[in-house]
């Protein structure tokens, strides 16, 4: 019998399998390139919608250490959106096209930032628990299959690690601080916790992309792994606070040596993810207001960079 | 799409003196003083660089990788440009 040529699928496959990374010009499926400038598009979204909470923040930060910290994050989380939009970029798609697709609502974003921020412990819960959260999920994508997109993780997940740091400071701040500060940081964890075991995408008997994109070495862990590992990583971590995680099913299991925890409230999770979130509206706008209000600005920067052009051209 | 889009440009960092310029990225800006502008905000918020270059990404050529292999391959068979490729006797020594 004849041995057939491998088909492109299977000589991308091959060297997916062999952890060959995939760079911009190089052939690849098109339902992976689809794959791709969705999930990494989505995430560039979350970075810039996620700025939107704590700028809430900037003006009322208690100190101007504490404001500074979060002028750098914030500042630290556009230019995350930004690496991640020039790596889609790579796949073929504009800039204007994602944001256009964000603003029309046909593309998603982490629904963590349709939740309000409505205290200054709730900056402290989306230090430790949301870019903890984010930690877990970036780390892995360090090593995903498609080069551009890994190393603009690298440079994400090096950035991530202060943003978590200093959430975890304010609380732990506000837990040593007068009882009425502690109440403050407890009654922020119980708003953030479940909504941050959402963070991790459906489960994975409900995640139809996730076998697929594990085929592709895209993802590299389940959501329920993740999940997992989060509650293990931050169950101590509330302890060591004197603070209590709103869920009574949360208990060590010896057998496991993992934490068994309750079911997320996936009705709520749906209908987040739906456009039904406390702020999707709120949020939505904002994004669009500033976008169609900076539309001057970036039409007068190039007419002035055409003048100048111009000028330097009659010069020469 | 509008004709508003700022052009893409890539941006390469010198991370130290003596060092060379290496690529790290891309942003949109609508000219070169604002794409290196642009590039010291976004990529030296933490002291990563001493020096950028950048350059509008459509005036980068680039072998095809799917001509790679051939393109490479005149290098693949000549193992004696290694030195690895020569025996030298042990008691030869600086070498």
């Amino acid at each position: 019998m004849e041995t057939l040529a491998p088909t492109p699928e299977e000589q991308f496959q091959a060297r997916i399998d062999a952890d060959i990374r995939i760079e911009p010009k190089d052939w690849m499926p098109e339902a992976y390139r689809k794959t791709l400038i969705r999930q990494i598009s989505q995430h560039a979204h979350s970075e810039l919608v996620g700025m939107l909470p704590e700028g809430n923040w900037i003006t009322r930060a208690p100190s101007l250490k504490r404001k500074s910290i979060l002028l750098a994050k914030v500042q630290d989380e556009a230019g995350h959106g930004l690496y991640l939009y020039s790596a889609a970029e790579t796949l073929g798609t504009s800039r204007e096209q994602m944001l256009a697709d964000l603003h029309s609502g046909k593309a998603k974003y982490s629904s963590i930032f349709n939740y309000p921020t409505l205290s200054w412990a709730d900056m402290g819960c989306v230090g430790w628990l949301v870019d903890g959260a984010a930690i877990l999920n970036q780390v892995p994508l360090c090593r995903t299959s498609y080069g551009p997109y890994a190393r603009a993780m690298v440079r994400v997940c090096k950035e991530e690690s202060f943003h978590q740091r200093q959430g975890f400071e304010i609380m732990q701040t506000l837990c040593e601080g007068a009882p009425a500060q502690k109440e403050m940081a407890q009654e922020a964890l119980n708003r953030w916790w479940w909504p941050t075991l959402m963070m991790f995408g459906p489960k994975d008997s409900e995640s139809p992309n996730t076998e697929q994109s594990m085929k592709w070495r895209i993802k590299r862990f389940t959501n329920d792994e993740l999940r997992q590992k989060f509650v293990d990583m931050m169950v101590p971590q509330a302890e060591f606070l004197g603070l209590t995680v709103p869920d009574e099913k949360v208990k060590w299991n010896e057998e496991r040596q993992a934490y068994d925890f309750g079911e997320v409230n996936w009705e709520e999770f749906w209908a987040v993810v739906k456009g039904n979130g406390l702020c999707n509206h709120e949020r939505l706008q904002a994004r669009v207001q500033a976008h169609e209000e900076g539309a001057w600005v970036r039409e007068a920067a190039l007419a002035h960079a055409g003048k100048r052009k111009a000028r330097e051209t009659v010069a020469a | 799409m509008n004709n508003s889009e700022w052009p893409l440009w890539e941006v390469f960092i010198r991370s130290k003196q003596g060092l060379d310029h290496k690529h790290v990225g891309s942003l949109h800006a609508a000219d070169a003083a604002m794409a290196v502008q642009n590039a010291r905000d976004v990529y030296t918020r933490r002291l990563e660089g001493v020096s950028i270059w950048v350059v509008e990404s459509k005036h980068i050529h680039a072998s095809n990788p799917d001509e790679a292999a051939e393109f490479f391959d005149p290098a693949a068979d000549k193992v004696y440009r290694h030195p690895t490729f020569y025996d030298v006797p042990d008691s030869i020594k600086h070498m």
